[in-house]
Order: structure tokens, then sequence, then C-alpha cells
């Protein structure tokens, strides 16, 4: 746009940068209005906003910025405001017998819905998230073949204090021993046989037989004579067609020889009261609850 | 056209141009590069955050060998549902010992920056061997090879020292020992004292995870892992914590 190629361009015609190359002329056209009013809004809105917004550091932290905006403050006025909103049925929840939860429609409602929530977030990467559980110790929460017991009071007292952890010394605890090292190869394949029968699947009748004593001699004890299991020290009922590890001859020899010894975290340390009897409704009412 | 005509002047003069450029690129990374020597000072003090035991850094060293960072961050931001999903949100201090960061930027999987005791070690063994076994819906690929895998630790005090050179407060008891407290954190039964006395409740206020981790008599890539997840995002204790507004 300078004096030396301006003369040469007629009214009309676009300008030339006044660069040749070969007769080869570059145009200069000016860029678009609305691109470079765009352009220098956007610069003033910078400038604006880093007056505006916490921006520029500095030696010991950076720019507040005049509006006083602070994300620490509003994540937690957002939390206190949901707080506040469940604050009253949270109460009533933790201060509510735990059989009278399901007696109040109202209370009952809340402790399933915001119980379905603590149960995704919490408890879904083990019982799934259908609360149908998985083979290799996660327990499905559908039925009601319960381990350790499945009225309110129980199912509360495990999510509180988890099985076999280590972090809550009032954790529901029993130890299945390895048969491996105390009972020779063929009393396991004879035991395991038994277990099949009293299952109802197909198996060895002699081998069976000679498995009856085997298992009231080591098994009984814990899993009950008829093999019914025992919930007080979380032995499962081996006579019905719920398997918590299998109940294939491989796998049901494994757990002879080796033992199984599921774990379950304890809750109190991760949520509140009101959040584990929330959980606790929820899982009580999805088919099972006692 | 006034003051804009004059770039043409820097726009044909090559050297006012260079030192132009160099100028203003210059103040551009001043402005991000200068907060950086005084670091201490924009990071949050908080207590309890100790150095990765050799075995957990280790496990660090596996996370992102596999990549782990491409489908999980550890980064959970100042928001209520994240802070109601993960836990508390993310402190700079909790991974600046971390080098390099696994923040992540990128949720194909959850975060994990609590992790930590979240799940049992039991549940971490059945998730790496195979992830849809426990979760159904998940796409995570296998990683049961980790378990077959043994390690001994024999390398580790380079780690340890290497990350010493970076500002990781290692002590030279931590490094001499790196090798015998890597071996001892997977020993249940046996003496754990000295790795407790350096990384534990005495010296940083959090006790040290010592666990079979991968449930095997061998020692492998599953333990460290396993050692890591188990130990992310439970150093700092949130019960006492008052957030610095200033941040």
């Amino acid at each position: 746009m300078s004096a030396h190629h301006d003369k040469e361009h007629k009214p009309g015609e676009v300008p030339t940068t006044g660069h040749s190359w070969d007769g080869i002329e570059e145009l200069d056209n000016p860029m678009p209005r609305w691109w470079l009013w765009t352009w220098y809004a956007s610069i003033f809105w910078a400038v604006l906003y880093s007056i505006a917004y916490p921006a520029w550091p500095l030696i010991n932290g950076a720019t507040q910025g005049i509006l006083g905006y602070n994300r620490v403050e509003e994540l937690q006025s957002n939390i206190d405001k949901f707080t506040t909103l469940n604050a009253p049925m949270r109460e009533k929840l933790v201060k509510a017998e735990l059989t009278e939860i399901g007696t109040d429609p109202e209370l009952q409602s809340f402790a399933k819905q915001s119980g379905a929530a603590v149960y995704k977030t919490w408890c879904a990467q083990c019982h799934g998230s259908g609360a149908g559980g998985n083979v290799g110790g996660y327990p499905n929460l559908l039925d009601d073949d319960w381990l350790w017991g499945g009225s309110m009071e129980d199912i509360h007292l495990t999510v509180t204090h988890g099985i076999r952890n280590t972090q809550s010394e009032e954790a529901r605890f029993s130890m299945m021993p390895a048969f491996g090292d105390m009972l020779e190869k063929e009393d396991i394949t004879s035991v395991v046989q038994y277990v099949r029968q009293i299952s109802g699947q197909e198996h060895d009748a002699a081998l069976a037989t000679a498995g009856e004593t085997v298992f009231a001699d080591n098994c009984s004890g814990c899993h009950a004579e008829d093999g019914s299991g025992d919930r007080s020290q979380g032995a499962p009922d081996l006579t019905d067609a719920i398997w918590l590890y299998g109940g294939d001859v491989a796998s049901l020899t494994h757990t002879v020889t080796y033992a199984r010894a599921g774990v379950m975290p304890a809750w109190n340390e991760r949520l509140t009261e009101a959040d584990i009897r929330s959980v606790a409704v929820y899982v009580h009412s999805l088919g099972g609850g006692e | 056209m006034g003051i804009l005509d004059k770039h043409k002047k820097i726009e044909t003069h090559a050297t006012l141009l260079m030192v132009l450029s160099f100028i203003v690129v210059t103040i551009g990374g001043l402005v991000q590069i200068v907060p950086l020597f005084y670091i201490e000072n924009t990071i949050e003090k908080v207590e309890g955050v100790r150095p990765y035991t050799p075995l957990e850094l280790t496990g660090k060293r596996i996370y992102e060998r596999e990549g782990c960072y491409a489908c999980h961050s550890q980064m959970i931001r100042p928001m209520r549902d994240e802070v109601e999903r993960y836990g508390h949100y993310s402190l700079a201090a909790e991974t600046m010992y971390d080098r390099p960061f696994q923040w992540g930027s990128k949720r194909t999987g959850p975060d994990l920056a609590r992790v930590g005791g979240r799940y049992s070690d039991e549940w971490h063994q059945d998730h790496f061997r195979n992830p849809p076994a426990v979760v159904p819906e998940s796409i995570m690929p296998k990683y049961g090879f980790l378990f077959n895998r043994e390690i001994d630790g024999k390398y580790v005090a380079d780690f340890l020292s290497t990350s010493a050179i970076f500002g990781v407060p290692y002590t030279t008891a931590m490094i001499e020992n790196a090798t015998a407290d890597f071996r001892a954190q997977v020993d249940p039964e046996g003496d754990a004292e000295g790795l407790e006395e350096r990384y534990g409740k005495a010296a940083f206020g959090t006790p040290v995870n010592v666990r079979n981790f991968d449930g095997q008599a061998k020692l492998t890539e599953a333990d460290a892992l396993i050692a890591y997840m188990q130990v992310l995002g439970t150093m700092v204790d949130f019960s006492t914590f008052q957030p610095d507004l200033s941040r």
C-alpha cells in the first residue's frame, strides 16, 4: 500500500504488494473487517478477563482478580447447597431404627435413590453394576442366598466393617483351612464328589459315599452337617446351585485344596453413616432382603 | 494507514524482525518458566506426602511403560460431580514427587488419583488378569502377563538416586537399602521395620502397606503395580486438611 506501487494501481483494482516473480504479482487484499474486529475484541476481552479473574503468576501466588472468584469456594458452595437440601432426610435416616426405614415410604424412597448412587460409585466394580455379582468371589446381591445374613442389620454391619479386611477390627472374619495340607488327594477327590452330590450335580456315587465321611469329619463344622452352611461364619450353603467360585470339579478341587477367603473393605472409613444406611437399604431392596 | 503501516519496516528488515521476535518470545517464556523457579512456594503445603517406596516407584514405572495414562487420569478436578465420585480434589503436593506426573487428560477408564485402598489386592489381581471378569462392561485389555514377569529390584537404587537428583527427598539410607526395602514390602512374614522406619508413620505420618500384593509366592511386576495402585491418593489425611483459598 505504500507509494511505489500505489501509483501504478488504477481505481477499482486490488492493489499488489509490489513483488513480481516472472510477471506473477502478489495481491494485497486487506483482511476482512469482521475478522479484524473479532481479533481486536478478543484482545480487549483477554485484558478484561485477566483483571476480573485469577490470572497472572506472581512471586508468592497469582493475581486473584477483582471479581473474587475462587474455584475452591465455588466447589464448596456447590457441595454445601446439596448437603443442606439433603440434611433433614439424612438426619432422619441416621436416627431411624434400621428395621423401621422400610416402614416410612418417603424415607425408604430417599434411601433407595441415594443408595443406588452410592452403589454405582463404590460397589459396582465388584458386585457388578446390576448387582449380579461375578464368579471369583464377588457375591450376587440379587438373590436370597446370603453368606453373612440378609437382614438390614446384617447388611449394614457388612457394609460398615467389611469382610476379612485389616482396616476394621470389627470386620467379619472366618478362615477356611487349605485342606491340601491336611487331606490325602483321594479324600479331596471324594469330598468334591460328595459336594457335587448334595448340590444335585452329576457325580460319581462310590466316591461320593466315601466323601460323606470326609465331609462329616472335616467340613461339617462350618458348612453344617447337611452342607447348608453357617451364616455366623460366612460358610456358604453347598447344597444349592449358587457358586461363588464355581461348582465344577476343577473349581471345587481348587477350593478344597487351597481354600478361599474373599475380602470386602470396610466402608465406614470412606462413607458416612447416612451413605452406608442408604446403600444397605438399596441392597436390601434388590430382591433378597430378609 | 498510520501505525499499522510501520509494520512493513519490521517485516522487511530481517535482523530487526529477529531481534524483536526474540524479545517477544523471551517475555512469553519468562511468564511461563519463572514461576517454576519458586515452585516450592506455589505448592500448597500438606502433611503426609512421602516419596514412593522402591516397590511403588517400580510400579509407577510399569504404569508408565504400559501407557496406563492414555486411558486413566490421576487428577480429580474441583467440581462437585468429580469430588462425589472420586473423593477430595487432587492437590499439587500429592504429585510433587511424581516424575513424570501421571495427571493424564483422557478418561476412557476412571480416574485413579484416589484408587488406593478402594479395592482389595484380590480385586486388583482378578481385574488385571481379566478386567471383564469383575467389570463385564469394561474394555480394558488384560495384563495377566505381569503376574509372570519376575523382578528382583536389583537396580532400583538407581531409580531412587536419579529421582533424588531431581529433588525427590530420598535419603542416603533409602538409596542404600533400596533393594532390601523393595523385597521387604511384599513379605508380610519378614522384617519390614527398616522400610517402615524410612517411609512410614514415624517419618511421614502414613504407614506403608506391607503385603503379598499379587497373591503369588514369587515377586512379580504385578506386585509392584498393585503396590503403586494401593498407595495412590492415600497419603494426605483430608479429615484435617484446610484448603488455602489463595491457591
